[in-house]
């Protein structure tokens, strides 16, 4: 299994997952998976359908029990919790769903709103102000805000959803699926958000995703699953190299291939000159 | 209860369960197709892929004992594994009940408000109308009677004793558990599918506190409010067809009414909506809850909720009248 760059080592882990082993009843989902996060990190999580990456992020954001195992987030213990300690965690990181998971009953803006008003003791005043900014920090326009989700498209949905997660300020956002649903040009949109918050915030990303342009152009490192272990980690250009016949289907075909001569062609000259660490 | 009363149950019971057997295995002797679901007989054209379904030698024969053993086994798995989702879905909402009691600040007045409106105030034009209309029916049947007797004034009796006491709490019942724990069922099944419930949680919000307590403490104010409105309109619709049927005024209705019905039956009566309140909120939640999958998940849930909910307020009210008869009330 390679690792994390020598340079990564000496940073602080976000997430540290320790021999995490899941079940549901007999079908087992992982067995004996360790994995690190590192502070300001763009960290994606791959492998085919029902390889148990949703179930691997939803252990990571306290909704759901694994079987056994450990998993520390921000340097907490998510294992017993108590109501008050997990609510502080949860308020510590952003979310965003697959399909947006916004509140069909509230408008967009009263949506990203919604933590701060749960949570926080600002004025509505300044938590639409507050809202307001997170909607145009992620690409959406002004009258976005008045609109309910139903009025959405796929991708203003996603981008609303990510407002919301990145309502109360967190250190970390996961990210489900991100540009799955996506036209290629709103998807691109999404790359250039995510680097973003990471270039501007110095956020910590968590995603899972099967756009290879999205993980060739954003992703520091890759945790590729299969067959309930980790089959490996490394950059993107690390795993092209392997020879791990559960890994190498992510890099062949042409849909591989031209994601691959992409990345190349715009990641290549950037590279040399800003490498965020 | 007489033998004759109780060789009539016995003998339904039988053949009901005798019947219920009989379709289970049939079900099984039909190859169950995923695209007709079954529909079809063997050796018929299935509709939807137009080729014969073959007979398959090696299914086992439908009297098989073996068969209906396993059957039996899987739906009372099944049975236990409900009644245990169920036990931990009542634990997790006492929980959150308790978090109001001692945090009173954290009660959400608005969505109880809001709740109050829609299952309570919104119910009123149906509850009205469909009690006024059992009124009527319980006057004109017991009008033919009467008047073979001439004993045309004890309609009072018979409307409003049966009204006041069973007809009003259990009309209403079902007719919420239709509207409102099916809305229930279906809001919170959808929320589930679309992911909205572990935003919920995510964003540090107990969906038990926002989505299950509210509309308990809602239905069990508003179910109380609306057997006491289904029994003035059901009374209303007896005392009508009183008059119109037997000749009965209005003054001679209410004054035997007052003389026939006890304070008791009144209150008997709406002293049962609370927990039937209970019983449609829980279980229209519980149900919602229980939604995986997609869209075809949340109907299911929803029918599921509605046909649970009147069947326990049914038994409900079943025990409720043997325990009254024991307490004398």
């Amino acid at each position: 299994m390679a690792n994390a760059s020598p340079s990564a080592v000496a940073t602080e882990l976000v997430i540290d997952v320790r021999q995490l082993s899941t079940r549901f009843g007999d079908h087992v989902v992982h067995r004996d998976i360790n994995l690190q996060v590192h502070r300001a990190e763009v960290f994606a999580i791959i492998g085919g359908n029902g390889s148990g990456k949703s179930t691997l992020l939803r252990e990571m954001i306290l909704l759901h029990q694994p079987s056994s195992g450990s998993i520390k987030v921000l340097g907490v213990a998510l294992k017993g919790l108590s109501r008050e300690d997990a609510l502080d965690l949860r308020l510590r990181w952003g979310v965003m769903f697959q399909h947006g998971g916004l509140f069909g009953s509230l408008t967009v803006l009263e949506n990203i709103g919604l933590p701060m008003r749960e949570h926080t003791k600002l004025s509505d005043a300044e938590i639409d102000d507050i809202a307001a900014a997170k909607l145009a920090l992620t690409g959406l326009k002004p009258e976005v805000g008045a609109q309910y989700p139903a009025q959405l498209s796929g991708g203003m949905m996603k981008r609303a959803s990510l407002a919301r997660a990145l309502a109360l300020d967190p250190e970390l956002l996961f990210l489900d699926e991100p540009t799955a649903g996506l036209d290629p040009q709103s998807a691109a949109g999404v790359d250039e958000l995510v680097l973003h918050l990471r270039d501007q915030l110095g956020l910590t990303i968590v995603m899972i995703s099967h756009d290879l342009d999205l993980l060739w152009q954003v992703t520091d490192r890759v945790a590729v699953l299969g067959d309930g272990t980790l089959q490996a980690v490394g950059s993107m250009a690390e795993l092209s190299q392997l020879d791990n016949p559960l890994v190498k289907p992510f890099f062949e075909g042409a849909r591989g291939r031209a994601a691959h001569t992409a990345a190349h062609l715009i990641t290549q000259p950037k590279e040399s000159s800003s490498k965020p660490k | 209860m007489g033998s004759p009363g109780r060789k009539v149950i016995v003998l339904t019971v039988s053949a009901c369960s005798l019947n219920f057997c009989a379709l289970a295995n049939i079900g099984q002797v039909f190859d169950a197709h995923p695209v007709c679901g079954g529909a079809q007989t063997r050796g018929r054209a299935c509709p939807s892929l137009g080729r014969l379904m073959k007979p398959n030698p090696t299914a086992p024969a439908w009297h098989d004992y073996r068969l209906v053993l396993a059957r039996v086994g899987r739906s009372a798995v099944g049975l236990f594994e409900q009644v245990d989702a169920m036990l931990a879905f009542l634990g997790e909402t006492a929980l959150a009940f308790v978090g109001w009691l001692f945090n009173p600040g954290r009660i959400r007045w608005r969505v109880v408000l809001f709740n109050l409106r829609t299952a309570g105030f919104d119910a009123l034009p149906i509850v009205g109308l469909l009690s006024f209309l059992l009124g009527v029916v319980v006057a004109y049947q017991g009008a033919d009677q009467l008047r073979q007797y001439g004993a045309n004034i004890f309609v009072a009796d018979l409307v409003g004793l049966s009204m006041l006491r069973e007809f009003a709490p259990l009309i209403t019942a079902i007719i919420v558990a239709g509207r409102s724990g099916s809305a229930y069922a279906a809001q919170i099944g959808t929320m589930a599918v679309t992911e909205e419930i572990d935003a919920l949680r995510t964003i540090g919000i107990e969906p038990h506190e926002l989505l299950v307590l509210p509309k308990i403490v809602a239905l069990v104010i508003a179910l109380p409010l609306l057997t006491v409105f289904a029994d003035v309109l059901g009374v209303l619709g007896g005392m009508v067809m009183a008059k119109a049927q037997l000749g009965v005024g209005f003054a001679e209705f209410l004054d035997r009414m007052a003389k026939a019905v006890s304070i008791t039956s009144y209150l008997v009566g709406i002293a049962k909506a609370p927990v039937f309140a209970a019983i449609i909120a829980l279980v229209g939640c519980f149900q919602g809850f229980r939604t995986r999958g997609g869209a075809d998940s949340v109907g299911r849930q929803t029918t599921r909720s509605v046909v649970q909910s009147i069947f326990l307020v049914i038994v409900a009210d079943a025990l409720f009248s043997i325990a009254f008869s024991v307490l004398d009330l």
